[in-house]
């Protein structure tokens, strides 16, 4: 009991009551994506409500953030410097896992919605979710890289930062829209919703969202990968048969 | 209209695909160049990845040389002996040119070799054929058309192992041939492209071909080239597109169709003037690529680098 005492006196220090009964509770309006070869893009709605057994406690608003992140991939970023005259690849850093896609949407400004430890602990920001991952390189500046590689990202919409997007009615209902772009990669797609309040984390949860490719496209790729044998001989009967076709559809058309 | 590309995994416009497939194979049945060099960096132009947009752009490479060659074996304008030689240097040579690419990848710095072999070989060819069509054209203006011969004889027409090569008009050794198919097809690995625009002017000029049979000559042998380097491709490293590749087609081979018509209604001067002129648009805009300073400093590369 000697060694009870004070980490129960701890542990109600830390598990406050202002943060314990404030929950999140959410949905998707779409948990499947399917890719098909028409695909142009899905907006994902992304609603909730913040449960509560006491009166919200304090004077500090409640805040959301919503992420949404693809499936990561290793990524090399290289750096051009003039050599000799001419423009080549020089310096280059690998990151090891670089989300595909990144959205992060908030009620505010995410210096005010989210604190810097926080944003450490729970890998936020753009900035944190992709230098969080182990880089690996020889330069001094990897930063550089990093914010290019958010750069070129954000201006292709595979990045985004959508501040302040998030509708928040009664500091209880919310309402989160994010497009995903036309150019999605397959895989599972996390979903993560923080509940902040002074930028702190009240409560966060999960939820994924499975993007597929389906139709012709789960066809094509499965071959490609399964029996690529088969798959490269069929591109080539295709070419073969097109540049038949288009030269018998000629000779029909000039006599 | 968007439509999305299984292995690529990216959306592009579908009528931008069939303008690129229709304007390379329209260039593709002209000039009896494959293409490659035009529609590979038009496809990372719009943002395919690199390694798909090489690998695509070599199966309508097929399609193109297809169509073009069909409509030039009704013109008796294919050297099939000529074709068939050169094509067995160029696979010995291409097998060389895919290890050495290996062992330059593994140095790293492959993009920028490539970039130059690009430039320095098609700023060369471009330039000689510029000036000798050019030199061409304002004689047959002058005197209204003297007699062009053929070829000159040199120490070429001393190699033993002599063939007859009809529709070649020409009497000569394999070996220069099969020396120049076999330099095309390492450079054609190499630089990731059929080589016609090194082939053509290699016919013309190393061999002595007529231009109107050199064009036919070319497509047929680059079929193979580029078919062979397709089925690599797709095996080794899955990056055949194969919704990509059918509406490059679809654009290509009509191109490639007109592309001819066309041809077979300007002379040979004309043709090769107009070819030369192409390839060293495309020579210097790589130049440029490498002089000028870039916008943007940083690139992604996806993958693990070695």
């Amino acid at each position: 009991m000697r060694i009870a005492g004070p980490l129960l006196i701890a542990f109600a220090l830390w598990y406050s009551p202002a943060q314990a009964n404030e929950e999140i509770v959410a949905g998707l309006s779409q948990n499947r994506v399917a890719i098909t070869a028409d695909f142009s893009g899905s907006e994902i709605m992304i609603y909730g409500a913040v449960k509560r057994d006491a009166p919200p406690p304090g004077s500090a608003p409640l805040e959301v953030i919503v992420t949404v992140e693809g499936p990561s991939a290793p990524i090399s970023v290289r750096r051009k410097e003039r050599r000799a005259g001419i423009w080549v690849n020089t310096d280059e850093i690998q990151i090891n896992r670089a989300p595909s896609f990144y959205a992060v949407a908030s009620t505010g400004p995410m210096d005010r919605v989210l604190s810097q430890t926080e944003d450490l602990r729970h890998k936020i920001t753009l900035f944190r979710a992709i230098s969080a991952v182990g880089t690996k390189s020889k330069v001094e500046d990897a930063e550089n890289f990093v914010d290019a590689l958010i750069r070129i990202r954000s201006r292709e919409d595979q990045f985004r930062v959508m501040e302040g997007s998030i509708q928040f009615t009664e500091q209880t209902l919310f309402r989160a829209d994010i497009g995903l772009p036309a150019n999605l990669t397959e895989g599972n797609y996390r979903v993560r919703l923080f509940l902040t309040r002074s930028g702190t984390v009240v409560d966060k949860i999960e939820r994924r969202i499975f993007v597929r490719k389906e139709g012709l496209e789960r066809i094509l790729y499965n071959l490609s990968r399964e029996q690529p044998l088969i798959y490269g001989i069929l591109s080539l009967l295709i070419a073969l048969a097109a540049g038949y076709g288009a030269s018998a559809a000629f000779r029909l058309i000039r006599r | 209209m968007q439509i999305y590309l299984p292995i690529a995994e990216v959306s592009v416009n579908a009528f931008g695909l069939l303008g690129i497939g229709g304007g390379v194979g329209f260039l593709s049945g002209l000039f009896g160049v494959g293409g490659g060099f035009l529609i590979t960096p038009l496809l990372f132009f719009i943002g395919i990845p690199p390694a798909i947009a090489v690998a695509t752009g070599a199966n309508q490479v097929v399609a193109s040389s297809v169509s073009g060659v069909l409509a030039q074996f009704k013109r008796k304008a294919v050297d099939l002996p000529m074709g068939t030689v050169l094509l067995l240097g160029g696979l010995a040579g291409s097998t060389v040119g895919v290890w050495v690419f290996a062992a330059l990848t593994a140095a790293g710095q492959v993009d920028l070799f490539v970039q130059l072999v690009y430039v320095l070989f098609l700023g060369f060819i471009g330039l000689t054929m510029f000036v000798e069509s050019a030199r061409a054209l304002m004689r047959s203006k002058k005197t209204g058309g003297p007699i062009r011969r053929a070829h000159t004889h040199n120490w070429v027409h001393g190699l033993p192992f002599k063939m007859k090569f009809r529709a070649s008009g020409l009497y000569i050794s394999v070996l220069p041939p099969l020396m120049v198919g076999a330099l095309v097809g390492f450079l054609a690995a190499i630089m990731g492209v059929g080589g016609g625009f090194i082939m053509v002017p290699a016919m013309i000029y190393l061999l002595g071909m007529p231009t109107k049979v050199v064009i036919g000559t070319s497509l047929f042998q680059i079929i193979f080239v580029t078919a062979f380097t397709t089925l690599m491709h797709a095996i080794t490293a899955n990056t055949v597109d194969m919704l990509l590749a059918i509406l490059l087609i679809v654009g290509g081979v009509i191109g490639a169709q007109f592309g001819s018509v066309v041809g077979a209604k300007l002379k040979a001067e004309q043709l090769r003037i107009l070819l030369s002129l192409l390839v060293i648009a495309v020579a210097g805009k790589i130049a440029l690529d490498l002089l000028l300073e870039p916008q943007e400093f940083y690139s992604l590369t996806p993958g693990r680098l070695p």
